[in-house]
């Protein structure tokens, strides 16, 4: 008896190679369809196909830019201010995540039953409600009920919180700390895709790099200090409430899947660790960061991936309280002027895309480098 | 005492325990006072309400919209059937033992059919309800269901296919699933809503429901298939050797021993995406759908209850989380029922 074959197709044989063209076949065939029917569609509203529109001038106004807008700018600006303001978002919120899902994964660890079940609480809570209605919810419940800009909190020396924004110190950097900052940056790029750069290079001298960076920067720079005249604030930098509640919203939803990520690294490792530390006379703390902590990154940084590219992803949840993100803005407002809606469509995947797919790459990199040096 | 010295043993840990206590006793309170002492449970405007406590009239009064959206009001018995429907469905593949495959077939043949025949009508002198009339949590509840029903095969297949020999297929699905993947799920929403009509013959128009199915559909697809992949990559090879050894054909051997095997190992993996699905559906909200958020936030730009987003919020918030536990309470129970049997072992 012929025994059946092993896969159903060998690669190269004549079924194989007639199923795949029949495939092609059909995939063109229906790109073609839509493409007939889009090139129809748009010929009877006589719109035209081209990304000539990205040099037009835009003509309307940001309420918040990160990176300089006038109403003179082009379409083709307009989508990389934008595309700004998503990423000093996303920025904004990987760190806040990360530090409330270590406290949180800290606190469910702790030993003490009140800490662990107020985390559990926190957990279940946060994950099991849709990240929208948290966003939604802070934005007009929690920021709304905060002072008018006389009665503002006072959050440190120059910083202020009241119901229209968090106004923050703006710095105007030395023009030679761009210099020297995008020449570090080079170095730990050019370090990072090099021979294996180890440990030191890898994770210490970055961290070294850009605290020495933000050091000389803080000092070099010219300080803006916002002040209260009259009914309003003056000077500094006005993070909108807008972004106050994406911000806060993305970075508790994520926490709670951090900590969880955090927790389960920490728990993978043997136990024996712990009690070697000690037993060598270590404190409790200092087993949690010298000795734990470190080697749970490794399982970490996978899964922490992911969540950080979600946060990307959710800063587009923006739209919904009208943060002027690059969906808002160049998905809608560009969009409906420019009634381009399959280029704008192409730029605005493509961008998202482009993020994703180079994020993931870089991480997988220093996840390899980092898993090969063996216990 | 053991307790006791959990809280206090330490300087440290009790320094914490005193804080969390000075946390709670600091909202604890003041949350309960509004939210129950204070608060106002019957009331025809937001006027009548107490000024210091939630004003639950305003939740009351909007209740059947909250729930059914504009579905009219005569018919939703219709609505009420459906999810008695769905629920003795569920609950009977969870504790109907031996006979868990007949309700497993009422609740992906009987109630999809029977619940489109009862929410549409149309048909059998039920009045017709325009798909724009669905609403409320309702809709949140249809969107999930759907797209978990369309979406479950495509994964499956997405899934075989990027493990397949031939380039063609597996690069496809590869570039299909890492494309669904990277984008989000509010623009591609977004995207859908507008340019999906674009892409149709001139003069075929499509409901923004069925717009929102298909975007979903693919979008979840791509997530599912990925969890499926990996249940299909923890069945060892023995298992379709041994199929084939039998003499089992190659696609056979994988669809009835290899396939089952995998999605028993994949239930966490598909139970966490239904509810990110369930929580994503009030995205559409954003796109001119009036699922529960959509609703909601409608109803608050109403003169008579102006100003309520609190205790509006706070019921989508606790209507999310009672479903979304619920789900999880069941995934858990299927689970540990014959989930983690690992293959062979049954």
């Amino acid at each position: 008896m012929r025994p059946p074959p092993r896969t159903p197709f060998r690669v190269g044989s004549a079924k194989a190679l007639i199923w795949q063209f029949l495939a092609v076949t059909l995939f063109f065939a229906f790109v073609l369809w839509a493409g007939h029917n889009a090139a129809g569609n748009m010929a009877r509203r006589s719109i035209t196909f081209g990304f000539d529109f990205l040099v037009r001038t835009a003509g309307f106004d940001i309420p918040f830019h990160l990176l300089s807008w006038d109403v003179s700018d082009t379409y083709g600006w307009a989508l990389i201010v934008t595309f700004g303001n998503s990423l000093l978002a996303a920025a904004l919120s990987i760190v806040l995540a990360s530090l409330l899902g270590l406290l949180l994964a800290l606190m469910r660890l702790s030993g003490n039953p009140l800490a662990a079940g107020t985390s559990r609480a926190i957990m279940e809570i946060v994950r099991n409600t849709p990240q929208l209605v948290q966003i939604i919810f802070i934005y007009f419940v929690v920021l709304q009920s905060l002072p008018p800009p006389r009665q503002s909190f006072v959050l440190g020396s120059g910083v202020y919180l009241n119901v229209r924004g968090l106004l923050v110190p703006e710095a105007t950097l030395d023009p030679r700390m761009w210099l020297l900052g995008a020449l570090a940056l080079g170095l730990m790029i050019v370090g990072w895709f090099g021979r294996r750069p180890g440990r030191i290079a890898g994770l210490v001298l970055p961290v070294v790099l850009l605290l020495a960076w933000l050091i000389a920067a803080g000092l070099t720079a010219d300080w803006l200090i916002p002040e209260l005249k009259g009914f309003n604030f003056v000077g500094g930098l006005r993070l909108p409430p807008e972004l106050l509640a994406l911000w806060l919203g993305i970075s508790i939803y994520t926490s709670a899947f951090i900590s969880e990520i955090i927790r389960a690294s920490i728990l993978g490792l043997p136990h024996g660790q712990t009690e070697a530390a000690l037993s060598v006379g270590l404190t409790r703390w200092q087993v949690m960061f010298l000795v734990i902590l470190p080697q749970a990154l490794r399982t970490l940084i996978p899964p922490l991936t992911s969540q950080y590219l979600n946060v990307i992803k959710s800063t587009t949840l923006g739209a919904a309280i009208a943060y002027p993100d690059v969906l808002q803005i160049f998905g809608r407002t560009v969009l409906n002027q420019s009634g381009r809606a399959v280029e704008v469509m192409v730029l605005l995947l493509g961008l998202f895309l482009a993020v994703n797919l180079l994020t993931s790459a870089a991480m997988n990199r220093w996840n390899r480098k980092l898993a090969l040096q063996g216990r | 005492m053991k307790f006791l010295r959990a809280l206090f043993g330490t300087p440290a840990n009790a320094l914490l325990s005193v804080a969390m206590i000075a946390l709670f006793a600091a909202t604890v309170p003041r949350f309960l006072r509004w939210a129950f002492l204070d608060a106002t449970w019957d009331a025809m405007s937001r006027r009548a309400c107490a000024p210091d406590g939630a004003c639950w009239a305003f939740v009351k009064a909007r209740f059947p919209l909250f729930i059914y959206g504009r579905y009219p009001a005569t018919e939703h018995w219709r609505v009420d059937l459906c999810f008695l429907l769905l629920a003795i469905a569920c609950l009977g593949c969870l504790f109907a033992g031996r006979r868990r495959g007949m309700f497993l077939l009422m609740l992906l043949v009987g109630v999809p059919v029977v619940g489109g025949v009862l929410l549409a009508g149309g048909i059998f002198g039920l009045p017709l309800v325009e798909t724009a009339d669905w609403g409320g949590l309702m809709l949140n509840v249809i969107l999930s269901f759907i797209t978990i029903a369309l979406a479950l095969p495509i994964s499956v297949l997405l899934a075989f296919g990027r493990r397949s020999s031939l380039p063609v297929v597996s690069w496809g699905s590869t570039a299909f699933i890492e494309f669904w993947r990277g984008v989000p799920l509010l623009a591609v929403l977004f995207m859908g809503l507008i340019m999906l009509p674009m892409f149709l013959p001139d003069g075929m128009t499509v409901p923004n429901l069925v717009r929102a199915v298909v975007v979903l559909t693919l979008f979840e697809s791509a997530y599912l298939a990925e969890t499926i992949r990996g249940g299909l990559q923890g069945v060892p090879s023995g298992q379709a050797e041994a199929a084939m050894a039998l003499g089992m054909h190659h696609s056979q051997a994988q669809v009835l021993i290899v396939l089952p095997q995998a999605l028993r190992m994949s239930i966490p993996g598909i139970i966490n995406i239904v509810v990110d699905l369930f929580k994503d559906t009030t995205l559409v909200s954003i796109v001119g759908l009036f699922d529960l958020m959509g609703v909601i936030t409608q109803s608050l730009k109403d003169p008579s209850w102006v100003g309520l987003a609190t205790e509006g919020y706070t019921f989508a918030a606790v209507a999310f989380f009672v479903c979304c536990l619920l789900f999880s309470l069941a995934g858990g129970f299927m689970e540990r029922q014959f989930g983690n049997a690992g293959p062979g072992k049954r």
